[in-house]
């Protein structure tokens, strides 16, 4: 008995320390960089290690505040992401619901058309044709509609609303409603969790497109936010450079860096707390089984 | 009789047609956008030229096949992408397994709830911010690692242009930013057990450890096998964004992978019949993959994906 409890006590000891070692290391990057983008260089240097520094300096974001770049950015993304979302889910929700309907003919077929595309793909060249033919190379549409529609959330959706009881359904359907008022004033309101947390994945995808900029877009006016970090912040010779040299302040690169980072970074840092409580909430257990 | 069976198909379609209308748009757009595509592959076979079209391009046969298995670059790259996968998956794949599985432990539940939070934190955040993180902290001018390893009397090391570390960093980095959330899959794999299995272990005698081991995860045993499964269908994939933003002039040896070399001669060089025909290659390999994984579980006795 006492061996036991002894035993479980150094497990939980051990456990404790790792786990929260873990998340301590998940968020320590990003207390650095906050903390880097607000420290004057010469301290920064002095004592790197430092969380906290003596002197606010605020320099580097009335730096970046100045650079148009990543305003361009900024209304690129906000648009890919809005206009991602709302197609992404209406698309979503009147696909979903015909799926999910067990007697529907036709239904095996198409659930094989989709899943197939889980797992083979084009490529990168047919894709880039895809765009080109379609005159969408270098609009904003080559960032929201090539991604529109995903199979697996599709499906999660899909066994979501299979999920709601018939019952809940049939006695509208008595009163004579058809499918589309059904699915509107039914299915959808019934949906809300599951929806909410597709809003959040898609939206976060849209906010870091990045792949989809770097093939289907030229033109640095069309370019979203994560181009223009990339270009900043990773790439040496990036804009964060041009303006050192045009050097009106004192503020260094690398602060100019870590201010970019967390300007981008922002609206994911604070809607995040909100959007964790969707996370466990049952679409994705429904997922595995399915 | 055709006339009849014809009126019943037409009756039927009526009766149904509004989750028909619905369905459309779906189907159409997975026509459009990834059926195109597939078709698109054909290109790999043509000497493919923009404006003839794919249609009026000539065939080639595997012309660009028998160029691609010709280059030694080819090897290389096949290699570390190779190399780098299979790198992730021994030390990427078991690890979410290993952090459900504590935090399950975890009896302070609010204390779980938070340290669920944060580990997810990171795969919100996109690679091209992560990368920025990873080469600025990295970099050997002003870095912080290497200003903290001059402080300790140590010359400062330049990490993303040597060989040796590109890779221990690519697969740290990743697990870093998504085993936390991969953790979630199984952590809902072990809320579902049915807890009388750890009473009637309690019952037995069993330490918390030897529950671990011989409750929960033979119970969660086939969520791990269909994610290993899809994984394996993945394996061609290295992740193009984390690679691209890590790589540099100085690691393409070890960094060049084949999604990042097919964006580099297929669009950046213009080469597209050639790209066309990595990318056939390596959609080809990943699908042999998740056959053969998915007909080895079933011969084990195992669920499979289908």
């Amino acid at each position: 008995m006492n061996i036991r409890s002894r035993g479980d006590k150094l497990f939980d000891i051990v456990n404790y320390t790792c786990l929260t070692l873990f998340a301590l290391a998940c968020l320590f990057p990003f207390f650095y960089v906050a903390a880097f983008s607000v420290t004057p260089y010469n301290e920064y240097l002095a004592n790197p290690l430092k969380l906290i520094p003596n002197k606010l300096e605020f320099s580097a974001y009335t730096q970046i505040f100045k650079m148009d770049q990543l305003w361009t950015g900024y209304r690129n993304t906000i648009i890919i992401t809005v206009l991602g979302v709302c197609i992404n889910i209406f698309l979503m929700i009147i696909t979903a619901y015909p799926l999910s309907k067990r007697d529907l003919k036709g239904r095996s077929f198409a659930l094989v058309l989709i899943t197939f595309t889980m797992f083979f793909n084009g490529g990168l060249i047919p894709n880039f044709y895809l765009i080109k033919s379609l005159d969408m190379y270098n609009t904003l549409w080559s960032l929201v509609l090539p991604n529109a529609l995903g199979a697996y959330n599709l499906l999660l959706m899909k066994n979501f609303i299979g999920n709601i009881p018939p019952s809940l359904e049939e006695s509208a359907s008595i009163d004579g409603a058809n499918e589309l008022r059904i699915l509107f004033r039914i299915i959808v309101p019934l949906s809300k969790p599951a929806i909410a947390t597709f809003v959040i994945f898609h939206a976060v995808t849209q906010w870091n497109t990045f792949f989809n900029a770097i093939i289907y877009t030229s033109k640095r006016d069309l370019w979203p936010l994560m181009l223009i970090v990339r270009d900043m912040v990773v790439d040496s010779g990036g804009v964060a450079k041009d303006v050192m040299d045009a050097g009106t302040s004192g503020v260094t690169e690398f602060t100019i860096k870590m201010a970019i980072i967390i300007f981008s970074t922002l609206p994911i840092i604070l809607v995040y707390p909100f959007m964790q409580k969707y996370f466990m909430k049952g679409i994705l257990v429904g997922s595995i089984k399915g | 009789m055709f006339a009849t069976s014809m009126k019943k198909s037409f009756r039927y379609l009526n009766k149904k047609k509004y989750l028909y209308l619905l369905l459309m748009p779906g189907i159409i757009y997975f026509l459009v956008f990834n059926y195109v595509p597939m078709y698109g592959v054909i290109i790999a076979f043509k000497d493919f030229n923009f404006a003839k079209g794919i249609w009026n391009s000539a065939w080639i046969g595997f012309e660009n096949f028998r160029y691609m298995f010709g280059l030694s670059d080819f090897y290389t790259v096949f290699w570390n992408s190779l190399y780098l996968s299979f790198l992730k998956l021994a030390i990427g794949f078991p690890f979410p397994i290993l952090l459900a599985l504590f935090l399950n432990e975890m009896r302070n539940r609010t204390y779980q709830k938070i340290t669920q939070t944060i580990i997810y934190l990171p795969h919100f955040i996109s690679w091209v911010v992560i990368g920025g993180i990873l080469v600025n902290f990295l970099s050997p001018s002003w870095g912080v690692l290497n200003l903290f390893l001059k402080q300790l009397g140590i010359e400062p090391i330049f990490f993303l242009a040597d060989n040796d570390y590109f890779r221990p960093l690519v697969v740290l980095s990743s697990v870093w930013k998504d085993s936390g959330w991969e953790s979630i899959i199984y952590l809902a794999a072990i809320v579902s057990i049915n807890s009388e299995l750890y009473e009637a272990a309690g019952i037995d005698g069993a330490s918390r450890l030897q529950r671990l081991w011989y409750v929960t995860i033979p119970s969660i045993k086939s969520t791990i096998i269909i994610l290993l499964i899809l994984r394996l269908g993945h394996i061609m994939n290295n992740g193009f964004e984390q690679i691209f933003v890590l790589q540099n002039p100085m690691n393409l040896g070890v960094s060049e992978v084949f999604e990042t070399y097919a964006y580099r001669v297929g669009i950046l060089g213009g080469r597209f019949s050639f790209g066309a025909t990595v990318g056939l290659f390596t959609s080809v390999i990943g699908l042999i993959f998740l056959l053969a994984s998915n007909r080895i579980a079933k011969f084990m006795k195992e669920d499979g994906i289908w």
